[in-house]
């Protein structure tokens, strides 16, 4: 094997400029590929960091056919103080859970004494909101960073369209869950950004002023939002958590809970998702490329040294072996460009990273971009270069240890 | 028993739609260590039989043994591990791989085709270097050496997998005659040292002398076959 290596180490040599030429090929498309899922991640985690740490949390629990209906509200469809029990006895056994919060959801009229309008409230525990979503905090851009009792924050575009400032007070109306109407005196605390820009109608109040509003009795939860410790642990986690609610059955035998990762809940998965195809389309023209020019320089490589190719086979080496020669060129080249791209593509990521390229994100300004490639990235990208180099010179080679000595041998 | 034995061998070729009969029923034997030529003009069929004997080509009608094998019945891989085994080839151009020193190309076929181990490897690239006199240009690469000298290293490379035959096709045609003469001097020499037959085409008149027995080819038919100190008709059978 070590002769099949410095017979093709010194074929590569003997034609260096073509060498030099294809590996630097290969070694630009392996710096694009590197550079995108750099950047492209870095957006991508930073979206989904954006839209789990300041909105959703990583994962939610509802009352089965809650989210069906989700845009109505329903109270109807709350989650009682025993259930919310059962489900926090559960939390307590995942240590992946790092926080947890209960919300009541619930549709109202605000009013300004002047002007009327509606708002999606959510009622919380502020600190263990705070916890689950720890961005939130920094999306309140007026007033105070907390949710007080007797205080609501409201949406950044409702404020401005009402000329609502912090301080005023408003009149929140609701609908209990049997159908009387209750309103509540509540003073402006804050304004909140909305992550996903122009259109949000996403308030924020205390859990008990919601249970005020809506004259629970006892706490009912609409939903609860969970943060991990690991973000890379959502799939492990979803699935014990479903599996552990399964087995939780309301009267009528059926599961009494859905379970949902952010990415069900959000259409900005959908975005996440696109970015990876992205990812997936310029990998295929990495493929492309590799698969192109290996196998354009391999096939120049074979025509160029037909009468070797005869002599060596005269002399009595079998097909397999003139095969291994030719591939083993192909793969050099490969693992050439992929060593050669890796160091640079991963030195361009570096120096992305230390430039502090900002963007904006929604109504998010000034988002760092802190692009990244992991080992993971570096050993796929390497792995797909050299497979498809081998892959490439394949057909070449075949060609080569099929070939007639007695033809080759007259080649000129 | 005869190292080759061609029986009544025929060897087509089509071209187009033409058909072209390259051997016409040639039946000889050689027997081991004998230093045979083969002469005649050009197209008369000098190189079709060589390579009919060594393996790279095979009969369309006829019988040929080769070392006891009839080398009719071999497929492709057998007879590449046959020629590995068996034979040596010598060429016109040299055809040493440029990529590989002098050493090396000798070294190779015992890599590559009968996998010798490192040691014995060694001692048989050693003695045939010494052999041919290129001991001291081992480490040289083919465009660093003249044509005689490539021929050398070729019929080392020919010799050292120990083969029974070497097949040498018009192997002083790219030479100046005093060096054609030596790396005839140089093949008879290795015949009397390793007991190896050669056979070699040649249309130099001056070289052709050198053989010890010489099959003249016309049209594909053996014409003559003469053995040095005496004169006997071969004809094609």
């Amino acid at each position: 094997m070590g002769n099949l290596f410095k017979i093709a180490i010194r074929n590569l040599r003997r034609y260096r400029r073509r060498t030099i030429l294809t590996s630097s090929l290969i070694t630009i498309g392996v710096i694009f590929v590197l550079v995108l899922v750099g950047v492209s991640g870095s957006f991508k985690n930073m979206m989904i960091g954006q839209m789990t740490d300041s909105m959703l949390g990583h994962i939610q629990i509802h009352r089965k056919g809650y989210i069906a209906s989700i845009d109505n509200l329903p109270l109807t469809m709350n989650m009682k103080p025993q259930a919310v029990k059962k489900l926090e006895g559960i939390f307590k056994q995942i240590p992946e859970i790092e926080a947890y919060s209960p919300r009541i959801k619930f549709g109202a009229m605000f009013s300004s004494f002047t002007e009327t309008t509606n708002i999606r409230l959510n009622g919380v525990y502020p600190e263990m909101e705070m916890k689950t979503l720890p961005l939130l905090a920094s999306r309140i851009s007026n007033g105070g960073k907390e949710i007080r009792k007797g205080e609501i924050i409201i949406p950044e575009l409702l404020a401005r369209g009402m000329k609502i400032n912090v301080g005023d007070t408003l009149v929140v109306i609701a609908t209990n869950k049997d159908g009387s109407v209750n309103g509540k005196q509540l003073k402006v605390g804050g304004i909140i950004e909305s992550v996903t820009g122009p259109g949000g109608r996403d308030g924020y109040v205390h859990i008990e002023d919601a249970m005020d509003i809506l004259r629970m009795d006892e706490m009912e939860i609409s939903e609860i939002a969970i943060r991990l410790k690991h973000f890379d642990r959502l799939h492990a986690v979803y699935n014990t958590l479903y599996t552990l609610l399964s087995g939780e059955l309301n009267k009528q035998g059926k599961p009494a809970f859905e379970v949902h990762t952010w990415e069900g809940l959000s259409p900005f998965y959908n975005i996440a998702r696109m970015i990876d195809m992205m990812s997936i389309f310029i990998k295929a023209m990495l493929i492309a490329i590799v698969l192109i020019s290996v196998m354009n320089v391999m096939i120049m490589a074979v025509y160029e040294r037909i009468r070797e190719i005869g002599t060596i086979a005269a002399i009595g080496t079998l097909p397999g072996k003139i095969l291994s020669m030719f591939v083993v060129e192909g793969f050099l080249l490969g693992i050439i460009g992929a060593i050669a791209g890796n160091i640079l593509g991963t030195g361009i990521v570096y120096v992305l990273k230390l430039l502090r390229i900002t963007f904006d994100f929604g109504r998010q300004t000034g988002l760092v971009l802190s692009p990244t490639v992991t080992m993971t990235d570096i050993l796929m990208i390497s792995l797909i270069v050299i497979v498809v180099a081998v892959l490439g010179s394949l057909q070449p080679a075949l060609k080569a240890s099929r070939m007639e000595p007695i033809k080759a041998l007259r080649h000129v | 028993m005869a190292l080759i034995k061609a029986e009544n061998i025929v060897k087509d070729y089509r071209v187009g739609e033409v058909l072209i009969r390259a051997i016409d029923g040639v039946s000889f034997e050689i027997e081991e260590a004998s230093f045979v030529s083969f002469v005649g003009p050009s197209g008369s069929g000098k190189t079709t039989l060589l390579n009919l004997i060594g393996c790279l080509d095979s009969p369309t009608e006829g019988n040929l043994f080769v070392a006891g094998e009839d080398v009719k019945e071999l497929d492709r891989r057998e007879g590449a591990l046959f020629r590995g085994k068996n034979i040596g080839f010598i060429f016109q151009d040299f055809n040493l791989i440029p990529v590989l020193t002098v050493y090396e190309n000798i070294e190779y076929p015992l890599i590559m085709v009968q996998n010798v181990p490192a040691r014995e490897r060694e001692e048989r690239v050693m003695k045939l270097l010494d052999a041919v006199g290129m001991l001291e240009q081992e480490n040289k690469y083919p465009d660093q050496i003249s044509g005689g000298q490539k021929q050398r290293v070729a019929v080392a490379r020919a010799l050292v997998t120990n083969p029974k035959l070497v097949l040498a096709d018009e192997p002083t045609a790219n030479l100046d005659h005093k060096t054609a003469y030596m790396v005839i001097e140089l093949m008879k020499k290795m015949r009397d040292e390793f007991n190896t037959t050669f056979i070699f085409s040649t249309h130099d008149q001056k070289i052709v002398g050198e053989a010890e027995i010489i099959y003249t080819l016309e049209d594909g038919q053996i014409m003559d076959m003469r053995k040095k100190g005496g004169n006997e008709n071969g004809k094609s059978l």
